[in-house]
Protein backbone atom coordinates (compact mmCIF):
# COMPACT_ATOMS: atom_id res chain seq x y z
CA UNK A 1 0.00 0.00 0.00
CA UNK A 2 1.34 3.41 -0.92
CA UNK A 3 1.56 5.78 2.02
CA UNK A 4 -0.54 8.95 2.07
CA UNK A 5 2.34 11.36 1.59
CA UNK A 6 3.77 9.51 -1.42
CA UNK A 7 0.31 9.43 -2.95
CA UNK A 8 -0.15 13.15 -2.48
CA UNK A 9 3.33 13.88 -3.84
CA UNK A 10 2.50 11.84 -6.93
CA UNK A 11 -0.61 13.91 -7.53
CA UNK A 12 0.89 17.33 -7.02
CA UNK A 13 3.87 19.40 -8.20
CA UNK A 14 4.36 21.00 -4.80
CA UNK A 15 2.96 20.68 -1.30
CA UNK A 16 2.76 23.24 1.44
CA UNK A 17 3.84 22.28 4.95
CA UNK A 18 3.13 24.26 8.12
CA UNK A 19 4.86 27.03 10.05
CA UNK A 20 5.84 27.67 13.65
CA UNK A 21 4.67 25.62 16.60
CA UNK A 22 6.50 27.23 19.50
CA UNK A 23 5.66 30.79 18.48
CA UNK A 24 1.95 29.90 18.40
CA UNK A 25 1.93 28.04 21.71
CA UNK A 26 3.73 30.84 23.52
CA UNK A 27 1.10 33.24 22.24
CA UNK A 28 -1.48 30.95 23.87
CA UNK A 29 0.27 31.26 27.20
CA UNK A 30 2.77 28.43 27.26
CA UNK A 31 5.49 29.43 29.68
CA UNK A 32 9.10 29.27 28.53
CA UNK A 33 10.76 26.18 29.85
CA UNK A 34 7.58 24.14 30.12
CA UNK A 35 7.29 21.14 27.83
CA UNK A 36 4.84 21.94 25.00
CA UNK A 37 4.15 18.20 24.69
CA UNK A 38 2.40 18.16 28.08
CA UNK A 39 -0.32 20.34 26.58
CA UNK A 40 -1.36 17.47 24.31
CA UNK A 41 -2.95 15.98 27.43
CA UNK A 42 -3.44 19.03 29.65
CA UNK A 43 -4.77 21.55 27.10
CA UNK A 44 -5.99 19.60 24.09
CA UNK A 45 -8.18 22.46 22.85
CA UNK A 46 -5.14 24.68 22.53
CA UNK A 47 -3.38 21.99 20.54
CA UNK A 48 -6.41 21.55 18.27
CA UNK A 49 -6.36 25.33 17.70
CA UNK A 50 -2.62 25.15 16.96
CA UNK A 51 -3.24 22.43 14.35
CA UNK A 52 -6.18 24.24 12.75
CA UNK A 53 -3.98 27.27 12.04
CA UNK A 54 -2.01 25.72 9.17
CA UNK A 55 -4.89 23.49 8.04
CA UNK A 56 -7.18 26.51 7.64
CA UNK A 57 -4.38 28.44 5.94
CA UNK A 58 -4.03 25.77 3.26
CA UNK A 59 -1.18 23.56 4.45
CA UNK A 60 -1.12 20.07 2.94
CA UNK A 61 1.10 18.77 5.72
CA UNK A 62 1.31 19.79 9.36
CA UNK A 63 3.50 18.63 12.21
CA UNK A 64 2.37 17.23 15.54
CA UNK A 65 3.22 18.95 18.81
CA UNK A 66 5.80 16.30 19.70
CA UNK A 67 9.13 17.90 18.73
CA UNK A 68 10.63 17.37 22.19
CA UNK A 69 8.73 14.14 22.79
CA UNK A 70 11.72 11.83 23.25
CA UNK A 71 12.78 10.40 26.59
CA UNK A 72 15.92 12.52 26.81
CA UNK A 73 14.09 15.82 26.37
CA UNK A 74 11.06 14.85 28.46
CA UNK A 75 13.37 13.79 31.27
CA UNK A 76 14.08 17.48 31.86
CA UNK A 77 10.42 17.77 32.85
CA UNK A 78 10.40 14.45 34.67
CA UNK A 79 8.04 13.11 32.00
CA UNK A 80 10.36 10.50 30.49
CA UNK A 81 7.82 7.78 31.32
CA UNK A 82 5.14 9.47 29.24
CA UNK A 83 6.77 9.27 25.80
CA UNK A 84 4.22 6.85 24.36
CA UNK A 85 1.20 8.67 25.76
CA UNK A 86 2.24 12.23 24.84
CA UNK A 87 3.14 11.27 21.28
CA UNK A 88 0.05 9.16 20.75
CA UNK A 89 -2.29 11.90 21.98
CA UNK A 90 -0.40 14.55 19.99
CA UNK A 91 -0.97 12.48 16.84
CA UNK A 92 -4.59 11.62 17.69
CA UNK A 93 -5.54 15.29 18.01
CA UNK A 94 -3.80 15.98 14.71
CA UNK A 95 -5.60 13.10 13.00
CA UNK A 96 -8.90 14.48 14.23
CA UNK A 97 -8.18 17.96 12.82
CA UNK A 98 -6.82 16.57 9.54
CA UNK A 99 -9.79 14.27 8.99
CA UNK A 100 -12.27 17.07 9.68
CA UNK A 101 -10.71 19.30 7.02
CA UNK A 102 -12.57 17.75 4.10
CA UNK A 103 -9.40 17.32 2.02
CA UNK A 104 -6.25 15.26 2.21
CA UNK A 105 -4.03 16.69 4.90
CA UNK A 106 -0.96 14.76 6.01
CA UNK A 107 -0.29 14.33 9.72
CA UNK A 108 3.48 14.41 10.16
CA UNK A 109 4.72 13.13 13.50
CA UNK A 110 7.38 15.60 14.59
CA UNK A 111 10.58 14.08 15.95
CA UNK A 112 13.21 16.56 17.15
CA UNK A 113 16.77 15.95 18.31
CA UNK A 114 17.57 14.29 21.62
CA UNK A 115 19.63 17.31 22.66
CA UNK A 116 22.51 15.00 23.57
CA UNK A 117 25.82 14.81 21.79
CA UNK A 118 26.68 11.48 20.26
CA UNK A 119 29.77 9.38 20.77
CA UNK A 120 32.71 9.78 20.69
CA UNK A 121 32.38 13.50 21.55
CA UNK A 122 29.39 13.04 23.80
CA UNK A 123 27.69 10.31 25.75
CA UNK A 124 24.80 9.29 23.49
CA UNK A 125 25.29 5.94 21.76
CA UNK A 126 23.76 5.12 18.40
CA UNK A 127 21.72 2.30 19.91
CA UNK A 128 20.22 4.41 22.67
CA UNK A 129 19.34 7.13 20.14
CA UNK A 130 17.57 4.50 18.01
CA UNK A 131 15.75 3.24 21.08
CA UNK A 132 14.52 6.71 22.05
CA UNK A 133 13.38 7.59 18.54
CA UNK A 134 11.72 4.21 18.15
CA UNK A 135 9.75 4.62 21.37
CA UNK A 136 8.53 8.00 20.13
CA UNK A 137 7.75 6.65 16.66
CA UNK A 138 5.54 3.89 18.03
CA UNK A 139 3.48 6.47 19.95
CA UNK A 140 3.06 8.63 16.86
CA UNK A 141 2.12 5.61 14.77
CA UNK A 142 -0.47 4.48 17.29
CA UNK A 143 -1.97 7.98 17.32
CA UNK A 144 -2.43 7.87 13.55
CA UNK A 145 0.45 9.90 12.11
CA UNK A 146 0.88 9.34 8.35
CA UNK A 147 4.61 9.87 8.37
CA UNK A 148 7.44 10.55 10.82
CA UNK A 149 8.94 14.00 10.42
CA UNK A 150 12.47 14.16 11.80
CA UNK A 151 13.66 17.77 12.02
CA UNK A 152 16.30 20.22 13.26
CA UNK A 153 18.95 17.49 13.36
CA UNK A 154 22.61 18.53 13.25
CA UNK A 155 24.60 15.28 13.65
CA UNK A 156 24.73 12.71 10.84
CA UNK A 157 24.65 9.80 13.29
CA UNK A 158 21.48 11.12 14.90
CA UNK A 159 19.84 11.38 11.46
CA UNK A 160 20.83 7.78 10.77
CA UNK A 161 19.48 6.68 14.15
CA UNK A 162 16.12 8.24 13.29
CA UNK A 163 16.14 6.41 9.95
CA UNK A 164 16.70 3.13 11.74
CA UNK A 165 13.92 3.91 14.26
CA UNK A 166 11.48 4.60 11.41
CA UNK A 167 12.42 1.26 9.92
CA UNK A 168 11.81 -0.52 13.23
CA UNK A 169 8.43 1.18 13.57
CA UNK A 170 7.53 0.40 9.97
CA UNK A 171 6.78 4.07 9.28
CA UNK A 172 7.59 6.16 6.20
CA UNK A 173 9.66 9.18 7.19
CA UNK A 174 11.02 12.54 6.13
CA UNK A 175 14.09 14.15 7.65
CA UNK A 176 15.47 17.68 7.69
CA UNK A 177 18.60 19.12 9.23
CA UNK A 178 19.19 22.64 10.50
CA UNK A 179 21.98 24.48 8.69
CA UNK A 180 22.75 27.33 11.05
CA UNK A 181 26.56 27.59 11.21
CA UNK A 182 28.17 29.22 8.17
CA UNK A 183 25.76 27.31 5.94
CA UNK A 184 26.43 23.99 7.67
CA UNK A 185 24.84 22.23 10.60
CA UNK A 186 26.33 22.80 14.03
CA UNK A 187 28.21 19.54 13.52
CA UNK A 188 29.67 20.70 10.20
CA UNK A 189 27.38 18.86 7.75
CA UNK A 190 26.98 20.64 4.38
CA UNK A 191 23.93 20.49 2.13
CA UNK A 192 25.93 18.28 -0.25
CA UNK A 193 26.88 15.97 2.64
CA UNK A 194 23.23 15.44 3.59
CA UNK A 195 22.11 14.85 0.00
CA UNK A 196 24.79 12.18 -0.36
CA UNK A 197 24.19 10.61 3.05
CA UNK A 198 20.46 10.27 2.40
CA UNK A 199 21.11 8.11 -0.67
CA UNK A 200 23.44 5.86 1.31
CA UNK A 201 20.85 4.98 3.96
CA UNK A 202 19.36 1.48 4.01
CA UNK A 203 16.00 3.10 4.76
CA UNK A 204 16.05 6.45 2.94
CA UNK A 205 13.41 9.11 3.69
CA UNK A 206 10.52 9.95 1.35
CA UNK A 207 11.87 13.48 1.28
CA UNK A 208 14.78 15.31 2.88
CA UNK A 209 15.76 18.89 3.36
CA UNK A 210 16.38 21.81 5.68
CA UNK A 211 14.43 23.55 8.41
CA UNK A 212 14.99 26.47 10.79
CA UNK A 213 18.61 27.68 10.61
CA UNK A 214 19.28 31.37 10.13
CA UNK A 215 17.04 33.25 7.69
CA UNK A 216 14.97 32.40 4.64
CA UNK A 217 17.82 33.33 2.27
CA UNK A 218 20.32 30.94 3.87
CA UNK A 219 17.77 28.17 3.71
CA UNK A 220 17.31 28.64 -0.03
CA UNK A 221 21.05 28.51 -0.59
CA UNK A 222 20.98 25.15 1.22
CA UNK A 223 18.15 23.94 -1.03
CA UNK A 224 20.21 24.91 -4.09
CA UNK A 225 23.03 22.85 -2.58
CA UNK A 226 20.77 19.79 -2.33
CA UNK A 227 19.52 20.24 -5.88
CA UNK A 228 23.07 20.56 -7.19
CA UNK A 229 23.69 16.98 -6.08
CA UNK A 230 21.16 15.90 -8.69
CA UNK A 231 18.98 13.92 -6.30
CA UNK A 232 15.56 12.87 -7.59
CA UNK A 233 14.35 12.61 -4.01
CA UNK A 234 11.84 15.34 -3.08
CA UNK A 235 13.38 18.27 -1.19
CA UNK A 236 11.84 19.99 1.83
CA UNK A 237 12.29 23.71 2.58
CA UNK A 238 11.06 24.96 5.95
CA UNK A 239 12.70 28.29 6.67
CA UNK A 240 12.22 30.83 9.44
CA UNK A 241 10.19 33.96 8.80
CA UNK A 242 13.25 36.17 8.67
CA UNK A 243 15.51 36.93 11.61
CA UNK A 244 14.34 37.51 15.18
CA UNK A 245 14.42 41.12 16.31
CA UNK A 246 14.04 42.52 19.80
CA UNK A 247 11.36 45.20 19.84
CA UNK A 248 9.99 46.73 23.06
CA UNK A 249 10.69 43.70 25.18
CA UNK A 250 9.28 41.25 22.66
CA UNK A 251 10.79 39.09 19.99
CA UNK A 252 9.50 39.67 16.54
CA UNK A 253 10.53 37.94 13.32
CA UNK A 254 11.18 40.48 10.60
CA UNK A 255 9.85 38.33 7.74
CA UNK A 256 6.56 39.72 6.44
CA UNK A 257 3.88 37.58 4.77
CA UNK A 258 4.98 39.18 1.47
CA UNK A 259 8.58 38.14 2.03
CA UNK A 260 7.54 34.59 2.89
CA UNK A 261 5.42 34.49 -0.27
CA UNK A 262 8.52 35.37 -2.30
CA UNK A 263 10.51 32.82 -0.32
CA UNK A 264 7.95 30.08 -1.06
CA UNK A 265 8.00 30.70 -4.81
CA UNK A 266 11.79 30.92 -4.83
CA UNK A 267 12.02 27.70 -2.80
CA UNK A 268 10.02 25.93 -5.48
CA UNK A 269 12.26 27.39 -8.19
CA UNK A 270 15.31 26.22 -6.21
CA UNK A 271 14.00 22.68 -6.45
CA UNK A 272 11.95 22.17 -3.27
CA UNK A 273 8.78 20.12 -3.53
CA UNK A 274 7.55 20.52 0.05
CA UNK A 275 7.58 24.13 1.17
CA UNK A 276 6.74 25.49 4.59
CA UNK A 277 7.97 27.80 7.31
CA UNK A 278 9.53 27.38 10.71
CA UNK A 279 10.00 29.81 13.63
CA UNK A 280 7.93 32.99 13.32
CA UNK A 281 5.78 31.63 10.47
CA UNK A 282 2.13 32.29 11.37
CA UNK A 283 -1.04 31.17 9.56
CA UNK A 284 -1.09 34.63 8.01
CA UNK A 285 2.32 33.96 6.47
CA UNK A 286 1.15 30.53 5.31
CA UNK A 287 -1.95 31.97 3.59
CA UNK A 288 0.17 34.37 1.65
CA UNK A 289 2.63 31.59 0.74
CA UNK A 290 -0.19 29.37 -0.49
CA UNK A 291 -1.66 32.18 -2.60
CA UNK A 292 1.72 32.90 -4.15
CA UNK A 293 2.45 29.24 -4.92
CA UNK A 294 -0.92 28.94 -6.65
CA UNK A 295 -0.93 32.28 -8.44
CA UNK A 296 2.66 32.52 -9.64
CA UNK A 297 3.91 29.98 -12.14
CA UNK A 298 7.07 28.01 -11.49
CA UNK A 299 9.87 29.73 -13.41
CA UNK A 300 11.59 26.54 -14.56
CA UNK A 301 15.03 27.98 -13.88
CA UNK A 302 16.89 27.99 -10.60
CA UNK A 303 17.41 31.44 -9.12
CA UNK A 304 20.99 32.63 -8.61
CA UNK A 305 22.28 33.55 -5.16
CA UNK A 306 22.13 37.19 -6.24
CA UNK A 307 18.49 36.90 -7.19
CA UNK A 308 17.73 35.29 -3.82
CA UNK A 309 19.50 37.95 -1.77
CA UNK A 310 17.92 40.69 -3.85
CA UNK A 311 14.43 39.28 -3.22
CA UNK A 312 14.57 38.21 0.40
CA UNK A 313 17.83 39.41 1.93
CA UNK A 314 21.49 38.50 2.26
CA UNK A 315 23.28 35.44 3.56
CA UNK A 316 24.80 34.96 7.00
CA UNK A 317 28.14 33.74 5.62
CA UNK A 318 30.07 34.12 2.38
CA UNK A 319 30.32 30.39 1.73
CA UNK A 320 28.35 27.33 2.75
CA UNK A 321 31.13 24.85 2.12
CA UNK A 322 29.78 23.49 -1.17
CA UNK A 323 30.22 24.00 -4.90
CA UNK A 324 33.05 26.15 -6.16
CA UNK A 325 33.83 27.15 -2.61
CA UNK A 326 34.31 23.58 -1.51
CA UNK A 327 38.04 24.24 -1.55
CA UNK A 328 37.39 26.42 1.52
CA UNK A 329 40.18 27.30 3.86
CA UNK A 330 41.44 23.86 4.72
CA UNK A 331 42.24 22.50 8.11
CA UNK A 332 45.78 23.20 9.11
CA UNK A 333 48.24 20.79 7.69
CA UNK A 334 50.20 19.24 10.44
CA UNK A 335 52.62 16.60 11.37
CA UNK A 336 51.11 13.31 12.27
CA UNK A 337 52.30 10.77 14.65
CA UNK A 338 52.56 7.47 12.87
CA UNK B 1 54.54 16.04 2.88
CA UNK B 2 54.76 12.29 2.91
CA UNK B 3 52.11 10.03 4.37
CA UNK B 4 54.73 7.64 5.58
CA UNK B 5 56.24 9.81 8.24
CA UNK B 6 58.22 8.33 11.01
CA UNK B 7 56.49 8.08 14.35
CA UNK B 8 57.17 11.20 16.33
CA UNK B 9 58.61 10.41 19.74
CA UNK B 10 57.48 13.33 21.90
CA UNK B 11 60.31 12.98 24.39
CA UNK B 12 62.90 13.32 21.62
CA UNK B 13 61.60 16.72 20.51
CA UNK B 14 63.18 19.88 21.84
CA UNK B 15 60.95 22.26 23.80
CA UNK B 16 59.97 24.37 20.85
CA UNK B 17 59.14 21.40 18.64
CA UNK B 18 57.23 19.72 21.41
CA UNK B 19 55.05 22.77 22.01
CA UNK B 20 54.33 22.93 18.26
CA UNK B 21 53.50 19.25 18.26
CA UNK B 22 51.17 19.72 21.23
CA UNK B 23 49.35 22.46 19.33
CA UNK B 24 48.86 19.98 16.49
CA UNK B 25 47.77 17.23 18.87
CA UNK B 26 45.24 19.51 20.54
CA UNK B 27 43.94 20.42 17.10
CA UNK B 28 43.48 16.72 16.44
CA UNK B 29 41.95 16.10 19.85
CA UNK B 30 44.59 13.57 20.91
CA UNK B 31 44.16 13.38 24.69
CA UNK B 32 46.87 10.81 25.43
CA UNK B 33 49.50 12.75 23.53
CA UNK B 34 48.56 15.93 25.39
CA UNK B 35 48.86 14.17 28.71
CA UNK B 36 52.27 12.87 27.71
CA UNK B 37 53.40 16.26 26.42
CA UNK B 38 52.36 18.07 29.61
CA UNK B 39 54.24 15.56 31.74
CA UNK B 40 57.39 15.87 29.62
CA UNK B 41 57.41 19.66 29.88
CA UNK B 42 56.90 19.47 33.64
CA UNK B 43 59.74 16.95 33.93
CA UNK B 44 61.94 19.35 32.02
CA UNK B 45 61.33 21.87 34.75
CA UNK B 46 58.72 24.04 33.05
CA UNK B 47 56.51 26.16 35.28
CA UNK B 48 52.93 24.82 35.24
CA UNK B 49 51.71 28.26 34.22
CA UNK B 50 53.97 28.27 31.17
CA UNK B 51 52.82 24.80 30.16
CA UNK B 52 49.26 26.06 30.38
CA UNK B 53 49.74 29.24 28.39
CA UNK B 54 52.32 28.20 25.79
CA UNK B 55 51.30 24.64 25.06
CA UNK B 56 47.60 24.36 25.90
CA UNK B 57 46.11 27.85 25.61
CA UNK B 58 48.27 28.51 22.58
CA UNK B 59 46.90 25.39 20.90
CA UNK B 60 43.31 26.07 21.83
CA UNK B 61 43.61 29.58 20.40
CA UNK B 62 44.29 28.05 16.99
CA UNK B 63 41.29 25.74 17.43
CA UNK B 64 39.16 28.75 18.41
CA UNK B 65 40.21 30.78 15.39
CA UNK B 66 39.44 27.95 12.98
CA UNK B 67 36.09 27.37 14.70
CA UNK B 68 35.25 31.04 14.33
CA UNK B 69 36.23 30.94 10.67
CA UNK B 70 34.05 27.93 9.89
CA UNK B 71 36.94 25.53 9.32
CA UNK B 72 36.40 23.43 12.42
CA UNK B 73 32.97 22.55 13.78
CA UNK B 74 31.52 21.43 17.08
CA UNK B 75 32.73 17.81 16.97
CA UNK B 76 36.37 18.79 16.46
CA UNK B 77 36.14 21.48 19.12
CA UNK B 78 34.69 19.02 21.62
CA UNK B 79 37.52 16.58 20.97
CA UNK B 80 40.12 19.33 21.31
CA UNK B 81 38.53 20.57 24.54
CA UNK B 82 38.54 17.05 25.86
CA UNK B 83 42.25 16.73 25.16
CA UNK B 84 42.80 20.11 26.80
CA UNK B 85 40.94 18.89 29.87
CA UNK B 86 43.27 15.92 30.20
CA UNK B 87 46.20 18.30 30.34
CA UNK B 88 44.40 20.66 32.73
CA UNK B 89 43.71 17.81 35.14
CA UNK B 90 47.46 17.50 35.65
CA UNK B 91 48.11 21.23 35.81
CA UNK B 92 45.23 22.38 37.99
CA UNK B 93 46.60 21.29 41.39
CA UNK B 94 50.08 22.50 40.43
CA UNK B 95 48.78 25.89 39.37
CA UNK B 96 47.01 26.30 42.69
CA UNK B 97 50.22 25.35 44.58
CA UNK B 98 52.40 27.74 42.64
CA UNK B 99 49.97 30.64 42.92
CA UNK B 100 50.06 31.22 39.17
CA UNK B 101 48.37 34.35 37.81
CA UNK B 102 44.69 33.95 36.94
CA UNK B 103 43.24 34.74 33.55
CA UNK B 104 39.90 35.52 35.11
CA UNK B 105 36.80 33.83 36.40
CA UNK B 106 33.39 33.40 34.81
CA UNK B 107 30.00 32.31 36.07
CA UNK B 108 27.89 30.99 33.22
CA UNK B 109 24.37 29.64 32.92
CA UNK B 110 21.38 29.28 30.60
CA UNK B 111 18.51 31.59 31.58
CA UNK B 112 15.21 30.70 33.19
CA UNK B 113 12.81 28.80 30.99
CA UNK B 114 15.57 27.54 28.74
CA UNK B 115 16.91 24.02 28.98
CA UNK B 116 19.46 24.14 26.18
CA UNK B 117 23.06 23.63 27.07
CA UNK B 118 25.23 22.62 24.12
CA UNK B 119 26.26 26.19 23.27
CA UNK B 120 26.84 27.08 26.88
CA UNK B 121 28.96 23.99 27.44
CA UNK B 122 31.01 24.84 24.40
CA UNK B 123 31.66 28.33 25.75
CA UNK B 124 32.65 26.84 29.12
CA UNK B 125 35.11 24.49 27.48
CA UNK B 126 36.65 27.13 25.25
CA UNK B 127 36.94 29.53 28.19
CA UNK B 128 38.65 26.85 30.23
CA UNK B 129 40.78 26.18 27.20
CA UNK B 130 41.83 29.80 27.30
CA UNK B 131 42.82 29.44 30.95
CA UNK B 132 39.76 30.97 32.58
CA UNK B 133 38.20 29.49 35.66
CA UNK B 134 34.58 28.68 34.83
CA UNK B 135 31.70 28.01 37.19
CA UNK B 136 28.81 26.51 35.22
CA UNK B 137 25.48 26.88 37.02
CA UNK B 138 23.58 24.85 34.43
CA UNK B 139 20.24 25.45 32.74
CA UNK B 140 16.97 27.17 33.65
CA UNK B 141 18.46 29.77 36.01
CA UNK B 142 16.24 32.34 37.69
CA UNK B 143 17.74 35.70 38.59
CA UNK B 144 18.17 34.51 42.18
CA UNK B 145 20.43 31.68 41.02
CA UNK B 146 22.64 34.12 39.14
CA UNK B 147 22.82 36.47 42.14
CA UNK B 148 23.72 33.65 44.48
CA UNK B 149 26.48 32.41 42.20
CA UNK B 150 27.86 35.92 41.70
CA UNK B 151 28.01 36.48 45.43
CA UNK B 152 29.59 33.14 46.17
CA UNK B 153 32.06 32.94 43.29
CA UNK B 154 32.98 36.62 42.86
CA UNK B 155 33.70 36.20 39.14
CA UNK B 156 34.95 38.83 36.73
CA UNK B 157 32.49 37.83 34.07
CA UNK B 158 28.87 36.78 33.97
CA UNK B 159 27.87 34.76 30.92
CA UNK B 160 24.25 34.14 29.98
CA UNK B 161 22.97 31.84 27.26
CA UNK B 162 19.56 31.36 25.61
CA UNK B 163 18.52 29.37 22.58
CA UNK B 164 14.90 30.48 22.42
CA UNK B 165 13.43 33.77 21.31
CA UNK B 166 11.00 33.40 24.20
CA UNK B 167 13.72 33.11 26.83
CA UNK B 168 16.29 35.62 25.61
CA UNK B 169 14.38 38.62 27.04
CA UNK B 170 15.03 37.15 30.51
CA UNK B 171 18.64 38.26 30.17
CA UNK B 172 17.39 41.79 30.55
CA UNK B 173 15.60 40.84 33.76
CA UNK B 174 18.91 39.65 35.19
CA UNK B 175 20.82 42.72 34.05
CA UNK B 176 18.11 45.07 35.34
CA UNK B 177 18.28 43.35 38.71
CA UNK B 178 22.05 43.83 38.83
CA UNK B 179 21.55 47.51 38.08
CA UNK B 180 18.89 47.80 40.80
CA UNK B 181 21.22 46.25 43.33
CA UNK B 182 24.01 48.57 42.29
CA UNK B 183 26.34 45.72 41.32
CA UNK B 184 26.04 45.84 37.54
CA UNK B 185 29.46 47.42 37.08
CA UNK B 186 31.16 44.79 39.22
CA UNK B 187 30.93 42.33 36.33
CA UNK B 188 31.45 42.11 32.62
CA UNK B 189 28.22 40.69 31.26
CA UNK B 190 28.51 38.63 28.08
CA UNK B 191 25.50 37.08 26.33
CA UNK B 192 25.14 34.55 23.56
CA UNK B 193 22.80 32.10 21.86
CA UNK B 194 21.55 31.32 18.38
CA UNK B 195 18.70 33.86 18.11
CA UNK B 196 20.66 36.76 19.65
CA UNK B 197 22.50 39.50 17.84
CA UNK B 198 24.61 42.57 18.49
CA UNK B 199 21.63 44.91 18.67
CA UNK B 200 19.90 42.71 21.20
CA UNK B 201 22.99 42.67 23.39
CA UNK B 202 23.12 46.46 23.32
CA UNK B 203 19.36 46.81 23.86
CA UNK B 204 19.41 44.82 27.08
CA UNK B 205 22.56 46.48 28.45
CA UNK B 206 25.08 43.65 28.14
CA UNK B 207 28.77 44.46 27.71
CA UNK B 208 29.10 42.15 24.79
CA UNK B 209 27.27 39.79 22.48
CA UNK B 210 29.30 36.74 21.51
CA UNK B 211 28.38 35.07 18.24
CA UNK B 212 30.09 31.82 19.15
CA UNK B 213 32.38 30.25 21.71
CA UNK B 214 35.54 31.51 20.03
CA UNK B 215 34.23 35.07 20.00
CA UNK B 216 33.27 34.66 23.65
CA UNK B 217 36.88 33.88 24.51
CA UNK B 218 38.23 36.82 22.49
CA UNK B 219 35.70 39.16 24.05
CA UNK B 220 36.43 37.91 27.56
CA UNK B 221 40.18 38.34 27.07
CA UNK B 222 39.62 41.80 25.71
CA UNK B 223 37.57 42.86 28.72
CA UNK B 224 40.06 41.31 31.15
CA UNK B 225 42.97 43.20 29.64
CA UNK B 226 41.00 46.44 29.78
CA UNK B 227 40.26 45.72 33.42
CA UNK B 228 43.93 45.10 34.15
CA UNK B 229 44.89 48.29 32.34
CA UNK B 230 42.39 50.23 34.41
CA UNK B 231 43.81 48.78 37.60
CA UNK B 232 47.32 49.58 36.43
CA UNK B 233 46.31 53.12 35.49
CA UNK B 234 44.30 53.62 38.67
Amino acid sequence: MTDALTKLMNERDWLMADGATGTTLFNMGLVSGDAPELWNVDKPDNIRALYRGPVDAGSDIFLTNTFGGNASRLKLHDAQDRVGELNRVGAELAREVADASGRTVIVAGSVGPTGDIMEPMGSLTFDSAVEMFHEQAEGLKEGGADVLWVETISAPEEYKAAARAAELAGMPWCGTMSFDTAGRTMMGVTSADLAKMVESLPNPPLAFGANCGVGAADLLRTVLGFAAQGSERPIIAKGNAGIPQYVDGHIHYDGTPELMADYAVLARDCGAKIIGGCCGTTPEHLRSMREALEARPASGTRPTLDQISEAIGGFSSASDGTGDDAGQPARRTRRRRG
Amino acid sequence: MSDQEEDIILSELNDEELVQQMHDDLYDGLAEEIEEGVNILLERGWQPYNVLTDALVGGMTIVGVDFRDGILFVPEVLLAANAMKTGMAILKPLLAETGAPRMGKMVIGTVKGDIHDIGKNLVSMMMEGAGFEVVDIGINNAVEAYLEALEKEEPDILGMSALLTTTMPYMKVVIDTLVEKGIRDDYTVLVGGAPLNEEFGKAIGADGYCRDAAVAVETAKDFMSRKHNQIAAG
